[in-house]
Formats: structure tokens, C-alpha cells, sequence
């Protein structure tokens, strides 16, 4: 279980998160919703160590992660698809499959590993010598989440699947999140797209200017007035 | 079995070319041919390090030229033997270094002191970005080269004078060689998982890191591993020149060298190599009789004197970069050219199905 306490973190001068508590079981997806600017990605950030937090403390099955450097989260079992998708335009799809395994030693494994990614984005074995740049926006987003789940993860956290992708290719997305989590791996989903979000997710929590306002199963929160004021259009009275 | 056949044609080729180097060697050791392939090979070199700084690990970095002044020197001073010290170092009463090292000892430390250096002002030089990162080495090879002539180190270097007779090569086969060497190991390494993520990195470096890349860590192997085969490269251009003087190693031979890179496709191997050939034999032999104002059938040609070669060659790089936006081969290697795109043998794969 991924564990976050009174989590502090300032961003550039701003202090983003201000005591931030969350939970996160295992082999479940639990979805962090928020507005621009309420600290979702900061949150995502400071847990994978590409951020350093002033107070509080993360930890996973009691190991602290705090202070230690993204390599060993990774080790851990914390891999992110980071946000925008970023995969690496000018290498193969294939490279970048192997760039993701790329703290693993296991050379038999990885290429196990790249049949199982194979598997569940079928497109991206019809592309695999393709280079990335030229895929499109919905398969960049399938290598993302490949690339991520090439280091074996066991817990996979996703900044913002959806963005700047066609409704079908979300819901496409959407469906890869909940095979994968049947699996066996425990997704953390940051989205603004919150309907598609609360649908998925077991636990949900809702993050607001650098705190936790409200926690819920998805289907509490769907049924939530406030929230459906705030991030699912219901228009006000 | 088609790697089996690449690696007969690649060894045929091999062995074709280097009978060819010893049929010049032994016929036309001072031809315009034979310093052409050997400079060539020597830039190829010195390019192809800087490709793997510049193209696949995404750090523009224009301190090649101080790197390949720091092996020639290296190399110069620690292989001049003993009884030549005073006739060299005539200023400096023979100088302050009283040993000479065997060729290959001096090889390897014409590659490992520039390496040393890049180690020293790459803790600082790293952190910086694209155009901030060119200046600070730019400004670094500057600064060596008025280092190296500071009269005060005129016992260790001989200061801006001539430092010759060193040891050096007998059959031009030598730098192509060592070249070719140094060329195949840089090949492993971009090959090898260091090389994936120098491109991960050159690619995004944000997603570099959020995959368990090292960002300092291997910025620092790729710049260390440029500096030493740039070293390299400087230490066999001594050779080839018989005599190494700072004042030859300038801001204008990094423009040329990342003229190669550029003419022959950032982040190509191959086209390196191919610039490096094509740009030494444009530079100092194809064009060479526009410098010459003789007539030609009876016609004096106007413009024909000394010096109009470099304003034609300034115009063909310039047609060559209008036409060839990514160099000659953009980020292809010279085999990719002939394998068949795996989408064709897909395709050919499921019609068998089908059928």
C-alpha cells in the first residue's frame, strides 16, 4: 500500500501542497481529481522523486520513499506515465519499450515483458520499428503506458491519460487501464476528465489548491452534488 | 542468414579498401590521395565523436577543437625522444619532461588527458542547456589554446613555438586504422543500452528521467567518451602534420567539424564518416585547380586565383544544405539504405495467410 502523510511540498515558490493525506491499496485504481492548478501533478511528481517535498512522508509497504532518488522508487515498484505523453520521438517504438526497461538487467524477462506490453496494445507490434514521432496521439499514448509498464511496476500512476485525445480513443485508454489493473497492478489516475475517472476508480479522492477536500468511491463522488457542480458541467440552479 | 551475407560484403569491402591504402602507401605515399585519406579518416573520427555528443546525446558542445589540441599535445610532448628535447625545446633549455613514452602509450594518453578535462569542467558546464552549453566549451577551447601558449608553460609545452619530431606512423594504413578502431567502439556503445538512453535523453529529458535515467551521470559518459576520441583524433592529426602548434587548433576547426557532422546528418554515423572524406577532399583537392589562374585552352577564366576555391566550396555548402535539409544522410545509416521496411515483409507475411 502506498502511503502519503501530511504531505508538504513547495513548486517554484508557491507552496503547492499543503498537508496532503492519501492512500493508495493494492490492486486497486484510486483517482485524484482537481482542477488546473490544485497540485495534482506536483503530487505525482514529489512521490516518483522528480520533486522534493519540505515535510511529510510516502511510503510504500513501510519503506519510506521520500528523499530517495527516482531510480530507486522506480526499483520500488513505482513507474509514471508522465504527462503529454512524452515518448521519444526519434526512437523506434520498439527502443522505446526498452528504454523503459531500462534499470532491469533481465534480458529473457524484458523480452517477455515486451510480448505482454505486445499483447494488451496490439498496434504497437504491427509499429514497432516505426519511430514514435510518427505515431499518432492515441498510440503515443498506448507507448506511454507501455513504456511505464515495462519496468514492471506495481504501481503504475498516470497523469492525465486523456489529454488532447478523440472520446474514443479515451474510452480505448480507459479500457487498457482497468486490464491492466486486473492484472495485478495498482493504478493511481490523476484526470480532470473526472466522469471517466469516477467510473473506473475503487477510492477517489479530490484535490483542491494543495488539500484533500473530499474522499469517496468513485460511484459516491459521481453521485456527489458539489462535485458535479465543480468538475462534471451539472449546471447551477 | 542476411547478417551472414552483410558480414561477408562488409568484410570484402573492408579488405578492398585496405589493399587499396597499401597500393597508395607503396605508390604514392605524398599524393594529394594519400593525405586526403588520411586526414579524412582523422576527421571522420574527431566528427563522429562529436556526433555523439551533438547528435545522439543532444548537448551542443563546440570545445572539439580544445579537446583535439589536448591529445596532440599530450601525445607530442611524451613520445619526443630525449635526445631531440634540446633541438625542440631551444627556448627552454630542453624542457622540463626528460622521458619519452613508447607510440601506443602516448596514444592512450592523448586520449585520457582530454578526457580528464572534460571530466573537470563538465561537473559545472553540464548543467547548462543547448546555446549556454556551445559558449562555455567554445570558450573553454579558447582559453586552453591561450593556456598552452602562456610563455610561463613554455618548459612544458614549448609555448607557441613548434613542437616536432615525435613518434609517428610509417604506412598511412596507421590512422585509418586506429580510426576505424575508435569509430567501432563509438558504434558499440550508441548500439548498446548507454546509447538508448543518450538518445532517450537527446529526445526528453523529462521522460529520460521519469524512466530511471541518470540525466548527469550520462551526459557526463557521453561528453568524457567525445573528449577522449577527439584526443585521439588530435593526437593522429599531429602525426599527420609532423609538428603541432596551438595556434592551428581554433574556433574554425570546431566550425568544420560540426560542418561534417551537419553535412553528413546529425545523429549518422555513416554520414559522418562519408562528410569527413567528401569535406577534406573538396576543401583541399577537387577544388584545388580553382585556385590556379593558368589558362585553361588558350582562355584565362577571371577569378581564377588563389583562394576562389574557398568561395565555391562556401557555395556548394551551402547548395548542399539547401537540398539536403538533414545532411546527406539524416539520421539513417548507410545499411538502413538497403534493408526492406518491415511493413513490406508484414504485408507479404499476412497475404501468405490469406492465401
Amino acid at each position: 500500500m502506498l502511503k502519503i502523510k501530511d504531505l508538504h511540498v513547495s513548486y517554484g515558490g508557491i507552496r503547492a501542497l499543503r498537508g496532503v493525506d492519501l492512500e493508495v491499496p493494492d490492486g486497486k485504481i484510486v483517482t485524484l481529481i482537481g482542477a488546473n492548478g490544485a497540485g495534482k501533478s506536483t503530487l505525482l511528481r514529489t512521490i516518483s522523486g522528480l520533486v522534493k517535498a519540505d515535510s511529510g512522508s510516502i511510503t510504500y509497504n513501510d519503506n519510506e520513499l521520500l528523499g530517495k532518488p527516482i531510480n530507486k522508487v522506480l526499483e520500488e515498484g513505482i513507474a509514471q506515465v508522465p504527462e503529454g505523453r512524452r515518448v521519444f520521438a526519434d526512437l523506434t517504438v520498439l527502443e522505446n519499450l526498452k528504454v523503459g526497461a531500462y534499470l532491469r538487467k533481465d534480458k529473457a524477462e524484458i523480452e517477455k515483458d515486451i510480448q505482454w506490453v505486445y499483447s494488451l496494445f496490439p498496434r504497437l507490434e504491427e509499429r514497432h520499428w516505426q519511430l514514435a514521432g510518427t505515431l499518432s496521439g492515441g498510440e503515443q499514448q498506448m507507448l506511454a503506458v507501455g513504456r511505464a509498464l515495462m519496468s514492471r511496476p506495481k504501481v503504475l500512476m498516470m497523469d492525465e491519460p486523456s489529454l488532447g485525445l478523440a472520446p474514443l480513443v479515451v474510452q480505448g485508454i480507459f479500457d487498457i487501464i482497468r486490464t491492466i489493473n486486473q492484472q495485478g497492478v495498482t493504478v493511481l489516475l490523476i484526470e480532470q476528465n473526472a466522469n471517466m475517472a469516477l467510473k473506473i476508480a475503487d477510492l477517489a479522492y479530490v484535490l483542491e489548491t494543495g488539500v484533500i477536500t473530499k474522499t469517496g468511491t468513485g460511484a459516491e463522488l459521481l453521485a456527489d452534488e458539489s462535485i458535479k457542480e465543480a468538475y462534471l458541467g451539472k449546471k447551477k440552479k | 542468414m542476411k547478417n551472414k551475407k552483410f558480414l561477408i560484403v562488409s568484410l570484402i569491402l573492408a579488405a578492398v579498401c585496405i589493399v587499396g591504402v597499401l597500393y597508395v602507401n607503396a605508390n604514392m605515399r605524398y599524393s594529394m590521395l594519400a593525405s586526403v585519406l588520411q586526414k579524412g579518416a582523422i576527421y571522420a573520427l574527431v566528427a563522429v565523436a562529436l556526433n555523439l555528443l551533438n547528435g545522439f546525446t543532444g548537448l551542443f558542445s563546440l570545445g572539439q577543437a580544445g579537446f583535439m589540441m589536448l591529445g596532440a599535445y599530450t601525445y607530442a610532448i611524451l613520445t619526443i625522444p630525449v635526445a631531440e628535447r634540446i633541438a625542440v625545446y631551444q627556448y627552454f633549455d630542453g624542457g622540463i619532461i626528460q622521458f619519452c613514452l613508447p607510440m601506443a602509450v602516448g596514444l592512450v594518453l592523448a586520449g585520457i588527458v582530454p578526457m580528464l578535462f572534460a571530466w573537470l569542467i563538465g561537473k559545472p558546464v553540464l548543467k547548462l542547456k543547448s546555446d549556454y552549453l556551445a559558449i562555455a566549451t567554445l570558450g573553454f577551447a579558447e582559453i586552453m589554446r591561450a593556456i598552452i601558449q602562456w610563455k610561463n608553460l613554455g618548459p612544458l609545452t614549448n609555448s607557441s613555438n613548434l613542437l616536432k619530431r615525435f613518434a609517428n606512423y610509417e604506412n598511412i594504413l596507421f590512422p585509418m586504422v586506429v580510426s576505424a578502431v575508435c569509430i567501432a567502439i563509438i558504434v558499440l556503445m550508441i548500439n548498446s543500452t548507454y546509447g538508448r538512453a543518450f538518445k532517450a535523453i537527446r529526445d526528453d529529458e523529462i521522460a529520460a528521467e521519469a524512466m530511471g535515467i541518470n540525466l548527469a551521470k550520462h551526459k557526463m559518459i557521453a561528453f568524457m567518451t567525445s573528449a577522449f576520441f577527439a584526443g585521439i583524433g588530435g593526437a593522429l592529426l599531429a602525426m599527420f602534420q609532423s609538428s603541432v602548434q596551438a595556434a592551428a587548433f581554433t574556433s574554425a576547426m570546431t566550425y568544420e567539424i560540426l560542418l561534417i557532422v551537419v553535412i553528413g546528418g546529425i545523429g549518422s554515423v555513416t554520414g559522418s564518416v562519408m562528410g569527413a572524406f567528401l569535406f577534406v577532399a573538396c576543401s583541399e583537392w577537387w577544388l584545388r585547380f580553382l585556385d590556379d589562374p593558368l589558362p585553361y585552352l588558350g582562355v584565362q577564366i577571371p577569378f581564377m586565383r588563389g583562394g576562389f576555391r574557398m568561395l565555391v566550396f562556401s557555395v556548394v555548402i551551402m547548395v548542399v544544405v539547401l537540398f539536403f535539409r538533414k545532411g546527406i544522410m539524416g539520421d539513417k545509416e548507410l545499411p538502413d539504405l538497403w534493408k526492406k521496411r518491415p511493413k513490406k515483409a508484414l504485408k507479404k507475411a499476412s497475404k501468405k495467410e490469406v492465401a
